[in-house]
């Protein structure tokens, strides 16, 4: 165990360097993105469960007695309730793909899709941080938690090279119950384990917000000729003598996909949408903020 | 006459298999490309409509049958004009024009009479080679070829045309064929010539198709020269130009003028008239036309484009006189039309220093005129005096310099209504007289006369006396120049002479004034002309020293031939040139009968095109090596290389409109599409560093507390750089900078003109104050003097700098000197009432000058670490920070102006709005 050189104290150092180096550049983006985005959106504002004082609004039938702020009905001649401002923390998962595919890019000027996709996870959680919500990693099982630190854990977490396989589903079992869920994938793969995973999550009273990050060459499939596909790992590929042809029915699949996302995105309470790379993030980023705040009010 | 010849024909068998290799080729389906796509998870279970979807295209199909097509027809050896010479027999007369019009192509002729020549010898033929302007005078000798080659290099053209034939032509005799080199100008006896060859063999003649240029002498006309171009045979419109050839000053022979002249289409003759200053037109030695090599083409000038300044002055007339009286008016009436005539007092004629000076009845003198006069004419001047009733009264001394004889006071009349004797009529004129030649009129007379007194010189210095054989005119050397003196009036008070057409002969034979145009016989009759130059058939002007002289009746003739070669001819001070072309001349072409042969000059060589058949097969298949790999996606890589080849293509025959280059551009893009601050390059490159290091700095602390986001800074090369892109300019003063260029400050002061800002640092704050106490103020005074700025004050405590977004009353840097100066406040800058601050300038300051060395106090490292110590612990650090505001404030200040200032108006504005 010992000479195992990930776990040697030496080993590990090493590679939080390495993690470290890159660390910065995408916190800085991150904050720099969020930068953005929290201008013009101010606090929760509605009543709720917390300490602050929100608003006085005339009794209704099913109010308890206990309800009513006695001394602001002594001013007048009906019942006033007293509402808190709503403060209640909420958790927020977020998962991002780490598949190959997601390594992929079509041009040398746009970001790969993975790389979007971290920017997007850490840029919000950099405003959920200052929102004062819990958060955390559902690649990694990281608990929610708030604070800098764990905003550092998530980032370093994000910096991990990505896994082997070449195409990655989200999984429900480290979602807490009642939490909200952020999906970041290009949901190429496999549909089934992803509408699986929503579903039970959807069972668990978590709901959130599915964002589909596509590179547009995927939106436009700008082949023709005799070309040999692979995936990006190359373990699978797919030979076509006129690439060209193909163009019409692959779109009809691609959007028959998205109709699929979007159909059990509607049926289980979800949101969802679709990214482009060649998009400024704070689109996206500005959609998932006001997703996720909708979503709690309801 | 083209024809196309294989040296191994059986190889073209082969073009049969090309339908072949059409089939194979386009069976073969393009490589595949491998392509890694996510995406594939939805391609999955697709399936090709097409089968035949791999085609090659037909293009490439195409560019490749046609390499290989050009390959087999590249190896068979094709020869274009392949050589077919039938031997002919008999003797073989080569004649040649010789003349100037076959100068031009000399070399083509002698070539092709070379080949004539070798290939009689090849045939065993006897040949003759006859020049026809140096015919041999007992006919054609034939001699073997060799003999006759050897003997080729001594035939040379002639600069003139061929004389008469006739009696030549009784020489010939016997059959022999007849190859004439013809020069393609049509002449008398051409026919006749053409007919007697015929009859003793067939004749072919060699013409070039190329017209023959040539150019008649210049003329006189109305202050211009004009000059006519001939050509033969007329043909498309077409433009030559004439070069006007002279000494400069210097005495080297150099292009004075150059003028194009356009032959209309069809037209064989193009005009010209050309304007020269006098001082141009006297140095004019030749016209020429440009690129051609002929004597036609070269046409010598003489006096009669030279036109002499002459003075004229007369005695003070203080009686009104009409003018057929004034002594001046014959002289006028004769210089006019081709002499500069010049009248005005002595001394401001002496300062135009003209060829001659005419004295009209003028006596006396000042010693110092007389003194300048003489001085004038030793140099080489001419002074002609006519005598008059002043002249006769004076009294000289004896040794008067300015008169040719000794004059006795009082002059005598001869034919008056109170004389006893008749009015006298001219002698003949002698032989060793200028004169002499010119027929006397009998209706000259003379009635009076200024009489010499008798001298031993008298005799010798007569040059034209009367029948009485007392002198008329005589003259004398003096120096390098002469004084003729007329014993008659100018005008016809004392005789008719000045009413005759010999007084202007006599003027012109005196070389005072210039002879017309046209040369006549009579004009030059009993005149003895020597070559000064003459000309070759080639156009070139050579000396000719050696050349017997000319009797002036030859002259006239004007027809050059052997004996009076064309150049340029001189008797005394004057000059005539003979060209090869006369003023009347005709140039026509030939028309040849039909019974002989007409060939063009050139012949067409074999070419093997076996080369460049190959060379195109190489290149097409190059394209087809480049098209294949494009169309298997190959070239993908290599678009950006493609893109920037074809770019450079269309680029470069453009290049001189081209004026930015992607890397200007970039940096263009680079500068404006963000915030971007820059620093001047010393080109000190540790301060430049500097500099650049406490950009990046300032911008990442912008970065970091305020809205802007600046990119990384730019260094900035005043000499070759755009500024405008800049907001603001930091400009570290170091001694040793170069001072800008004239263009660099003015880009500056547009810059500081438009709304930008300099910070001028002379890092010395911690040795000196502002002003020019420290090396650095002393470069920085010279550096701004050019510069457009403003009046300047230290930084007011109620500035908008103070409180763009720290509020902030110093403004340290790495040092903390108190000296920082802006542009100063208009005088009329008003408190603002409840408020601490004085309502100032609108705009930004232009410049900003301290020494506090900002720079370095911004510096930071990656890490976000400052690079130089300011101050002592806590002390400095604070101080640092406060340069990081000032330089914070700073930037805000450029990039908002005055909207600070104008916070003061908020609570106004509100309160109106509250309304």
């Amino acid at each position: 165990m010992i000479s195992d050189p990930a776990t040697t104290p030496a080993g590990l150092r090493h590679r939080a360097e390495g993690h470290a180096s890159a660390y910065p550049a995408l916190m800085a983006e991150a904050e720099h993105l969020a930068a953005n985005v929290v201008l013009g959106e101010h606090g929760r504002r509605r009543a709720g469960m917390g300490d602050e004082f929100w608003q006085y609004r005339p009794a209704q039938a099913g109010d308890t007695s206990r309800d009513i702020d006695w001394r602001r009905s002594a001013r007048s001649d009906t019942q006033f309730v007293r509402q808190k401002e709503w403060q209640a923390a909420q958790s927020v998962m977020l998962w991002v793909d780490d598949a190959l595919s997601m390594t992929f890019t079509g041009g040398k000027d746009r970001p790969t899709k993975g790389h979007r996709a971290r920017v997007l996870a850490l840029a919000l959680a950099v405003l959920l941080n200052r929102g004062g919500e819990r958060f955390g990693l559902a690649n990694r099982g990281t608990p929610p938690r708030r604070g800098e630190a764990q905003l550092g854990r998530i980032a370093s977490h994000l910096m991990a090279p990505a896994g082997e396989a070449d195409y990655g589903a989200p999984n429900a079992r480290v979602l807490p119950n009642g939490s909200r869920a952020v999906f970041i994938s290009d949901f190429l793969g496999d549909p089934s384990q992803t509408i699986d995973t929503l579903t039970r999550a959807t069972d668990h009273g978590v709901k959130g917000a599915l964002v589909q990050v596509l590179d547009p060459d995927e939106e436009a499939f700008p082949y023709d000729g005799r070309t040999v596909f692979e995936t990006m790992s190359g373990a699978q590929s797919f030979e076509t003598m006129k690439a060209g042809n193909l163009k019409e029915r692959y779109l009809d699949r691609l959007a028959a996909r998205k109709a699929q996302l979007k159909e059990i995105a509607r049926r289980t309470g979800w949101r969802y949408t679709v990214h482009h790379t060649d998009h400024p993030a704070t689109q996206a980023l500005l959609w998932l903020y006001t997703a996720l705040d909708r979503g709690a009010g309801r | 006459m083209e024809a196309i010849a294989f040296t191994s024909p059986l190889l073209l068998t082969a073009l049969i298999a090309l339908p072949i290799l059409w089939w194979l080729l386009r069976a073969v389906p393009p490589a595949p490309i491998v392509r890694r796509f996510p995406g594939i998870a939805l391609l999955f279970g697709l399936l090709d409509d097409e089968n035949q979807t791999d085609k090659t295209p037909w293009w490439l199909l195409l560019l490749r049958m046609l390499a290989l097509a050009a390959a087999i027809i590249g190896f068979s050896g094709p020869i274009l004009n392949p050589e077919t010479r039938v031997p002919g027999q008999g003797p073989l007369l080569v004649v040649m024009d010789g003349s100037w019009a076959s100068a031009r192509d000399w070399p083509q002729r002698m070539q092709r009479v070379e080949g004539l020549v070798a290939d009689a010898g090849r045939d065993g033929r006897p040949v003759a080679v006859v020049s026809l302007t140096d015919p041999p005078p007992e006919g054609p000798v034939f001699q073997t070829a060799d003999t006759v080659q050897a003997a080729l290099n001594t035939v040379q053209p002639r600069a003139w045309a061929p004389g008469d034939l006739t009696e030549w032509t009784d020489t010939l005799s016997g059959g022999f064929e007849t190859v004439w080199l013809s020069d393609g100008l049509d002449r008398e006896g051409r026919a006749e010539l053409a007919d007697a060859f015929a009859a003793a063999g067939p004749v072919t003649i060699v013409e070039s198709p190329r017209p023959v240029l040539a150019l008649t002498p210049p003329r006189f006309e109305d202050g211009n020269i004009a000059l006519t171009a001939l050509r033969s045979p007329a043909g498309a419109e077409r433009e030559i130009t004439v070069a006007a050839i002279g000494p400069d000053p210097s005495g080297a022979e150099q292009v004075l003028a150059r003028e194009v002249m356009l032959f209309e289409a069809g037209a064989d003759r193009a005009e010209i008239a050309l304007s020269l200053p006098s001082e141009l037109r006297n140095r004019l030695r030749r016209f020429e036309i440009e690129g051609v090599r002929s004597a036609g083409a070269v046409s010598l000038t003489d006096d009669a484009l030279k036109r002499r300044e002459i003075a004229l002055l007369a005695g003070r007339d203080d009686q009104e006189a009409t003018d057929l009286l004034s002594p001046l008016y014959y002289l006028n009436k004769a210089l006019v039309t081709t002499a500069d005539v010049i009248e005005a007092p002595l001394d401001e004629a002496l300062l135009a220093s003209p060829d001659a000076i005419i004295f009209a009845d003028i006596a006396t003198l000042s010693d110092a005129e007389t003194e300048r006069l003489t001085d004038w004419v030793s140099e080489g001047g001419m002074l002609v005096r006519f005598a008059g009733p002043r002249t006769a009264a004076a009294e000289f001394d004896r040794d008067e310099p300015l008169l040719p004889v000794r004059l006795r006071a009082g002059g005598r009349s001869v034919g008056g209504a109170m004389s006893w004797g008749e009015p006298k009529a001219l002698r003949d004129f002698t032989r060793d007289s200028p004169f002499f030649g010119l027929t006397v009129p009998e209706d000259v007379e003379v009635v009076s006369q200024v009489v010499a007194e008798p001298d031993p010189t008298l005799a010798e210095r007569t040059i034209a006396s009367l029948s009485d054989g007392t002198p008329l005119v005589t003259r004398k050397a003096l120096g390098e120049g002469q004084v003729i003196l007329f014993h008659v009036t100018a005008n016809a008070e004392w005789s008719t002479l000045p009413l005759s057409g010999l007084f202007v002969q006599m003027l012109e034979r005196l070389a005072i004034s210039t002879r017309p145009a046209d040369l006549s016989a009579e004009d030059l009759a009993g005149t003895t002309w020597i070559a000064e130059a003459v000309l070759d058939a080639f156009g070139t002007v050579r000396r000719a020293d050696t050349l017997p002289g000319v009797p002036g009746e030859v002259l006239a003739e004007g027809a050059p031939g052997p004996d009076v070669q064309p150049g340029l001819y001189a008797s005394d001070d004057r000059r005539v040139a003979l060209n090869v072309i006369s003023a009347d001349a005709v140039l026509a072409p030939v028309t040849w009968p039909a019974t002989v042969t007409v060939e063009g000059l050139e012949v067409d060589e074999p070419t093997p095109l076996m080369g460049p058949l190959l060379t195109l097969a190489l290149i097409l298949l190059a394209i087809d090596a480049v098209a294949s790999l494009w169309l298997a996606g190959r070239l993908r890589p290599m678009r950006g290389a493609v893109a920037g080849l074809a770019l450079l293509a269309m680029a470069l025959p453009q290049e001189g409109m081209a004026q930015e280059t992607p890397e200007e551009i970039e940096r263009a893009i680079g500068a404006t599409s963000e915030v971007v601050l820059a620093y001047v390059e010393t080109g000190d490159r540790q301060l430049d560093q500097v500099s650049r290091d406490g950009l990046a700095g300032l911008s990442r602390r912008l970065f970091e507390r305020t809205s802007v986001e600046p990119a990384e800074p730019f260094a900035v090369n005043l000499e070759t750089d755009e500024l405008s892109f800049f907001p603001i300019l930091y400009w570290p003063v170091t001694e040793s900078q170069p001072t800008p260029s004239q263009d660099a400050y003015a880009k500056l002061n547009r810059y500081l003109r438009t709304g930008g800002l300099i910070v001028f640092d002379t890092r010395d704050a911690n040795v000196g104050g502002f002003g020019t106490a420290t090396p650095t103020g002393r470069k920085l005074q010279q550096l701004a003097r050019p510069l457009d700025i403003p009046a300047l004050e230290p930084i007011p405590s109620d500035h908008v700098l103070t409180r763009t977004f720290y509020l902030l009353q110093d403004f340290p840097g790495r040092h903390a000197g108190r000296d920082v100066w802006v542009e100063a406040a208009p005088a009329d800058a008003e408190q603002i009432e409840g408020l601490p601050f004085r309502n100032l300038n609108d705009g930004v300051t232009p410049v900003l000058i301290g020494g506090n060395d900002w720079a370095s106090a911004w510096a930071l490292d990656e890490r976000g670490q400052p690079l130089y110590r300011v101050g002592r612990g806590f002390g400095g650090e604070r101080q640092r920070e406060l340069a990081v505001r000032f330089g914070i404030n700073l930037v805000m200040h450029v990039l908002t102006g005055n909207y600070k200032s104008d916070q003061v108006h908020v609570p106004a504005l509100l309160d109106r709005l509250g309304n």
